[in-house]
């Protein structure tokens, strides 16, 4: 494994994605704000990201769908705050411009939801009580254990869980939660004496 | 007149460099250095990592949190290239499949590789004699040694002296300490009788004595952005702009050369190259030629300078140019120690290098393949960001969560949601370990590059097509890193995050290209008949013609091959002085 190529493939590509027929929507206006110091990056990678940015791919309906679901798989909690308080819908939106592989399981597993609940609750995932929507929500989270009809919702669910959690922990928000400390110049001494010990590692 | 000129400067240079990396950028700094007046080609846009380096950036800066929509390794890191470029295709030819890396950059790929800065060993350098496999080398490791001295105090590169046979010491700065995740995958490979040593690697952990215009590392871990402050080794940094200043180096960016120009001698007369500036022709003149514009660029250069005298493509007599290609056999283990669950908390980022491996350890063992491989370690907390901690464990906490105790002590099927799935990505941060393994790769004529007279870029050259297979020894190679990895997994007690690799995928081994350590289309060797260039890098044919990129291998080793390449295009540099002195070229 060359260490220096990003992998992600590992564990986003190895989750496969049910397929469905994309439904039309109505491109909604976007707000979301940039935040990207320009050093050291290329025309093209500029211009790509203002022509991404200025379009729209979920409409009103999706992203609100989105954010309750986000906010369900990272919730606020004595530590941090939800997905959607660390902006993660809008990272949604747009990492699906910028990887277009996102666009048609995210699309149709929306869909497949809310058709689901619709049958099941007589109104889409969005207008469910909180409890019908744990309900559902369990039933598509564990895929070891889910029902074999409730596949295609297992698949949608793992790359909404995934796009969250990369979302919420790239955020500052997360990175503080995660504890990460580096990204600051420093001198590097190694690992602490108490941290060897701790794991009987002194001398190794 | 009409919208496309060809323009050609009357002004004759000493020296005319073609590409700006490891290479050109080596044999431009020792040519200025001595006084000599250079002119250097680069076919990318100019970069200077003090300025163009997106160090200590957060992941919350880049809209894609580092993922890699527009860069093959990342939004932060430093090349400007990868694996596809529009409008400069390759092909492949029958069921092969090589993957090429171009960095067109000032300094090329030496602006975001992982600094691991091996010398070559004896042995290595006379493979043939010492393992029965390859070629030897024109050249011994004693005659070399000299030259990697000088690059270990030119540029700095720290490590530790361990007397080993193959392995040599150099003239290092001190070795930077491991990470914690590192510490037990090197307590499991010494007790698998895997001798572990610290990394080498060419990074700034000292004042590098004599240089005031770089500063030491402060440990970021990024060298892959390329240094801010220049404390890691890009030849932009430390040999094109400096070189600069000397005053006797010039540099045009953003020329893309088509062909090394001859006269009705066969001499090297100068190069002709597109500007993507403004899109016109230019010819440039020279007393020497320099062709340094990476492996397969560099072949593609010569077969596409065809004339009545070079009707085989300068340089190519002997039919070689573009075949020997060989790249390092690649295969890795990715792995989550669960003993590492709710670890401490503290600045572990280190050198963005490499602070654990281990050489190639099983030379005395009977083994069904010739040559061998390294162990690269490495692990710890790292930034989360896509492709960074969601590249590696953390994608993967909704499944791993299945297979131990959650944080009440209780097993629950892997996935979940809620308040318990946001405890477990803190559980799980920071205790992936992992190792790369290198491999030597024999060279073979029957892999090579050509000329695909069928497909030009969209300059209007001819591309490359590629021909490459991993041989069986090469294959059972790499079955002996899988056994290594899976053996120190077990003795860490650690859950792997790769399937298994069976033989169906060649034990895991990676397509060829995908080590970016190619080598060898312009071979070395004594016998003209056999090789392109001579010991010097001295063209066969055409004597004001030099090489000085990694195309000049005659077999590379499982050492990672930018420290060679300096020292023998410092080597062939002072070579090129020489021989102006006695006016010989």
């Amino acid at each position: 494994m060359n260490r220096r190529e990003s992998i992600k493939t590992i564990g986003l590509a190895s989750i496969t994605t049910a397929l469905f027929d994309a439904c039309k929507s109505t491109p909604a206006t976007k707000t979301e704000t940039s935040i990207t110091d320009e050093t050291g990056r290329q025309d093209f990678e500029t211009v790509r990201d203002k022509k991404l940015q200025a379009e729209a791919f979920f409409n009103p309906h999706e992203i609100a769908t989105i954010t309750i679901l986000a906010d369900i798989i990272i919730p606020k909690d004595e530590k941090s705050g939800s997905a959607s308080e660390a902006k993660v819908p809008d990272f949604i939106e747009f990492i699906v411009k910028d990887e277009p592989e996102h666009q048609l399981p995210m699309r149709g597993g929306l869909r497949w939801l809310d058709v689901k609940c619709l049958n099941r609750y007589q109104t889409e995932f969005k207008g469910c009580s909180p409890q019908q929507q744990l309900e559902i929500v369990n039933e598509i989270a564990f895929s070891a254990t889910a029902k074999p009809e409730m596949q295609p919702g297992v698949s949608f669910f793992n790359k909404m869980r995934d796009l969250t959690a990369i979302g919420f922990f790239t955020s500052k928000m997360g990175i503080e939660d995660l504890g990460y400390k580096g990204n600051s110049p420093n001198q590097w001494k190694g690992v602490p004496p108490d941290v060897l010990k701790q794991y009987g590692l002194e001398g190794v | 007149m009409g919208d496309i000129q060809l323009k050609t400067s009357g002004q004759l240079h000493d020296v005319l460099v073609i590409g700006s990396g490891a290479g050109g950028g080596m044999t431009a700094y020792t040519l200025a250095k001595a006084g000599i007046k250079v002119l250097m080609l680069e076919a990318g846009p100019f970069f200077d990592p003090a300025k163009d380096s997106r160090q200590l950036q957060w992941p919350y800066q880049s809209l894609r949190r580092g993922g890699n929509a527009t860069r093959a390794m990342g939004d932060f890191d430093a090349a400007y290239g990868g694996w596809e470029i529009e409008g400069e295709p390759y092909t492949q030819k029958g069921n092969t499949k090589f993957d090429w890396f171009r960095a067109k950059m000032l300094g090329g790929r030496t602006n975001h590789w992982a600094r691991i800065s091996l010398r070559m060993g004896p042995k290595d350098f006379a493979c043939r004699t010492s393992y029965g496999a390859g070629d030897d080398w024109p050249i011994t490791y004693d005659e070399i040694k000299e030259y990697y001295d000088k690059v270990d105090r030119l540029i700095g590169v720290y490590g530790t002296n361990e007397g080993l046979e193959n392995d040599p010491d150099g003239v290092f700065l001190p070795a930077p300490a491991p990470r914690l995740n590192e510490l037990f995958v090197k307590k499991a490979a010494t007790g698998l009788g895997i001798k572990v040593i610290s990394g080498r690697g060419s990074v700034l952990t000292a004042p590098l004595p004599g240089n005031t215009d770089r500063a030491p590392c402060f440990y970021c871990g990024q060298c892959n952005r390329s240094c801010k402050v220049y404390a890691d080794f890009s030849s932009s940094s430390c040999l094109v702009i400096p070189a600069m200043k000397t005053g006797n180096l010039t540099v045009v960016t953003n020329a893309m050369v088509r062909e090394i120009i001859t006269d009705n001698n066969g001499m090297a007369t100068g190069a002709s190259y597109i500007s993507k500036d403004d899109m016109q022709e230019y010819v440039v003149n020279a007393k020497t030629v320099v062709l340094a514009a990476g492996t397969c660029e560099s072949a593609r250069i010569l077969l596409n300078s065809k004339t009545a005298q070079h009707a085989n493509g300068l340089s190519n007599n002997s039919n070689v140019v573009g075949k020997y290609l060989h790249d390092s056999t690649q295969t890795g283990g990715i792995v989550v120690l669960p003993q590492l669950m709710n670890r401490p908390r503290f600045n572990e980022d280190g050198v963005g290098s490499l602070h654990l491996y281990a050489p190639w350890w099983a030379d005395k063992q009977k083994l069904d393949f010739p040559r061998g491989y390294h162990l690269e370690i490495f692990g710890g907390m790292m930034m989360p960001s896509y492709g960074g901690y969601f590249g590696f464990e953390g994608s993967l906490v909704p499944m791993l969560n299945g297979y131990l105790p959650d944080a009440a002590g209780k097993m629950k099927p892997g996935g979940g949601f809620g308040k318990a799935l946001k405890e477990d990505y803190r559980r799980f941060y920071g205790t992936m370990a992992g190792f790369g393994c290198h491999g030597t790769d024999v060279a073979k004529e029957t892999n090579y590059c050509e000329i695909d007279n069928t497909v030009v870029d969209k300059y209007g050259i001819p591309v490359l097509r590629f021909h490459y297979q991993w041989g069986e020894d090469e294959i059972r190679q790499a079955k002996h890193m899988h056994e290594t990895t899976q053996t120190i997994i077990k003795a860490m007690n650690g859950i792997p995050l790769i399937a298994p690799a069976s033989q169906e995928n060649n034990w895991g081994l990676a397509n060829p290209g995908k080590g970016i350590h190619e080598v060898g289309t312009v071979r070395m060797g004594n016998n003209e008949k056999l090789s392109a260039v001579n010991k010097w890098g001295q063209s066969h044919d055409c004597k004001n013609l030099f090489v000085t990129d990694g195309s000049v291998f005659t077999q590379q080793s499982e050492k990672n091959p930018t420290w060679t390449i300096l020292a023998l295009s410092m080597r062939t540099a002072e070579y090129i002085v020489d021989q102006k002195k006695k006016q010989n070229i």
